[in-house]
């Protein structure tokens, strides 16, 4: 087996990995290595070719492969090592990463800092347990992506799509472009979990129907799929039986939510949060193990790359510190906590002493959709201040600036909660 | 006839909710816009919808058999088939390289058809 010795080592080469390698190549750590398992780097980018990428970071609309390739050009001009069609086997809390190819067979590289960079994958309909057949056509809305923008195949000609995140509406419109009947959307929740602009652009543009509170009930047909029966739920989430009807289709997609993938991390001991399914971090993103840091979608799943991006250089930043050894972690550990309303806080905890820094963006998602909230932060109970958004939805992240002036003001606290409540009558 | 519209600007992600007051084609009021792209954006909402149509045109001896194109500014969402179809029927050789014009002026909208993305000759 070959050893090879490397400052940092980055697993995954999407946008998460990319930003990250090339952050830390920026803060004069060098020698750094990125590992991608399929043929080329960009991750799912280069599958989702429509636009909407890039209006934060960017300041331009850009698609994803666009988005993709400028990240792509930013690694390839630094002299970063990448090495592609590599698998990583397994990570150790003293950062040795084993992976191998075709061209090197197995290696044993042993890193000064880790940034695992993953991504998440798709819920499938095992995970959701639908009753009924087996038959072809039920995929992923992804895998149907995959299919129809990679590989030259559209995957059907009338499709029911089970889940309104962003993937099942942007697919919805993809195959109705392509010539498929997309019969509806069918959401069991009162609200859709993607982002307004593709229930705006995906299904009104095309007038295919949105169905709240709806579900898939049953799955028809033997070798192929011929039907779906959709069925109104109650505010339990049980199907209401009377309301069924059967909705005849070739094929199913699932939009159905995304799961960080932390194989590798949970190999390594990296603890993980119950509720974003990716590592608990510091504001470095940093995780309970040493030099071993996490950003992206293995992290926690975000709804727009351009954050993903933002999140990734923080994590390269530190990844450069911690090699460089310009920081450790501060005796006194401040938790973030999720209060009212909010789903999860990212990072979970803040612990690092940092010169020179003006705010701590802290990300959040909320449990329920709200018009017009307030935004609170305490300090242990205690008011620090708060802001006004005119909504908060669940399918939108919300980054909230913790300014470390304020930081610096708070003596001896323990702990920050974030509340996301309706904001009262003035 | 006076009419009231709720439109969700979809500009940025931000979604703001604009009310357009109208007559026809004739725009009285703008309400609930962030910024002047939403003024823009609720004004074309009201008079003739346009979008940028991301697709997908078939390649010859490329890495893939696909590559990703977009038109270069908004084209009207009525032409979205006729311009899938037009598109549909063209297939260019590899390699391309991101923002190469694939067809030109589609169906004299002004727009041309670019690829977004490096594609490698097999």
């Amino acid at each position: 087996m070959i050893k090879i010795k490397k400052d940092v080592v980055v697993i995954g080469g999407g946008p998460a990995g990319l930003a990250a390698a090339a952050k830390v190549y920026d803060n004069g750590i060098k020698d750094v290595m990125l590992l991608e398992r399929d043929f080329e780097l960009g991750g799912i980018l280069p599958q989702c070719i429509h636009n909407g990428f890039g209006l934060h970071h960017f300041g331009e609309e850009l698609t994803g492969p666009e988005y993709s390739q400028r990240f792509e050009n930013k690694v390839e001009e630094r002299d970063i090592e990448v090495k592609l069609d590599t698998m990583v086997l397994d990570v150790t809390a003293d950062k040795k990463v084993f992976a191998m190819n075709k061209d090197q067979g197995a290696m044993e590289i042993q890193a000064k800092a880790v940034i695992l960079a993953m991504g998440c994958r798709e819920r499938t309909a095992g995970a959701i347990g639908i009753p009924g057949t087996r038959p072809a056509g039920v995929l992923t809305a992804g895998t149907a992506q995959r299919f129809t923008n990679i590989e030259g195949y559209v995957p059907g000609k009338k499709v029911v799509i089970l889940g309104s995140g962003d993937i099942g509406l942007i697919m919805a419109r993809r195959m109705r472009l392509e010539g498929a009947d997309v019969k509806a959307v069918c959401e069991i929740l009162p609200y859709t979990g993607g982002l307004t602009r593709n229930v705006v652009q995906c299904l009104e543009d095309y007038d295919i129907p949105l169905m709240l509170n709806h579900t898939v009930t049953k799955i028809i047909g033997n070798d192929r799929l011929e039907a779906v029966e959709i069925t109104e739920v109650d505010e339990n989430m049980k199907p209401i039986p009377e309301t069924s009807e059967i909705v005849e289709a070739d094929t199913l997609l699932l939009s159905v939510g995304l799961i960080p993938e932390n194989e590798l991390s949970k190999k390594a001991d990296v603890v993980l949060d119950d509720r974003t399914g990716g590592p608990i971090v510091n504001e470095g993103r940093e995780t309970n193990i040493d030099g071993i840091f996490a950003c992206g979608n293995v992290l926690h799943v975000h709804d727009l790359v351009d954050w993903v991006t933002e999140e990734s250089e923080i994590a390269g930043e530190w990844t450069a510190k911690y090699v460089k050894g310009d920081y450790k972690r501060s005796e006194q550990k401040m938790n973030v906590k999720a209060g009212e309303n909010v789903a999860y806080v990212i990072p979970q905890s803040i612990e690092l002493d940092a010169e020179d820094r003006k705010r701590i963006p802290l990300y959040m998602r909320v449990d329920k959709p709200l018009q017009a909230v307030d935004i609170i932060l305490y300090a242990d109970g205690e008011k620090l201040y708060s802001f006004s958004e005119p909504f908060a939805k669940p399918g939108e992240m919300i980054s909230v600036p913790l300014a470390q002036k304020t930081l610096d003001d708070l003596d001896e606290v323990s702990e920050i909660r974030v509340d996301i409540i309706e904001k009262e009558e003035e | 006839m006076l009419e009231k519209k709720t439109i969700t600007c979809v500009a940025c992600p931000k979604g703001c909710e604009i009310t357009v007051e109208h007559d026809g084609d004739e725009i009285i009021d703008i309400m609930g816009n962030a910024c002047p792209q939403g003024a823009d954006y609720a004004k074309e909402e009201i008079i003739a919808k346009t979008r940028i149509l991301p697709t997908t045109v078939r390649v010859k001896n490329g890495a893939l058999p696909l590559c990703p194109v977009k038109t270069t500014k908004q084209i009207p969402l009525e032409l979205m088939d006729q311009a899938m179809n037009k598109i549909g029927k063209k297939e260019v050789e590899a390699p391309l390289k991101v923002g190469q014009v694939i067809i030109k002026n589609l169906l004299d909208t002004g727009a041309d058809v670019v690829a977004t993305r490096d594609l490698p000759a097999n």
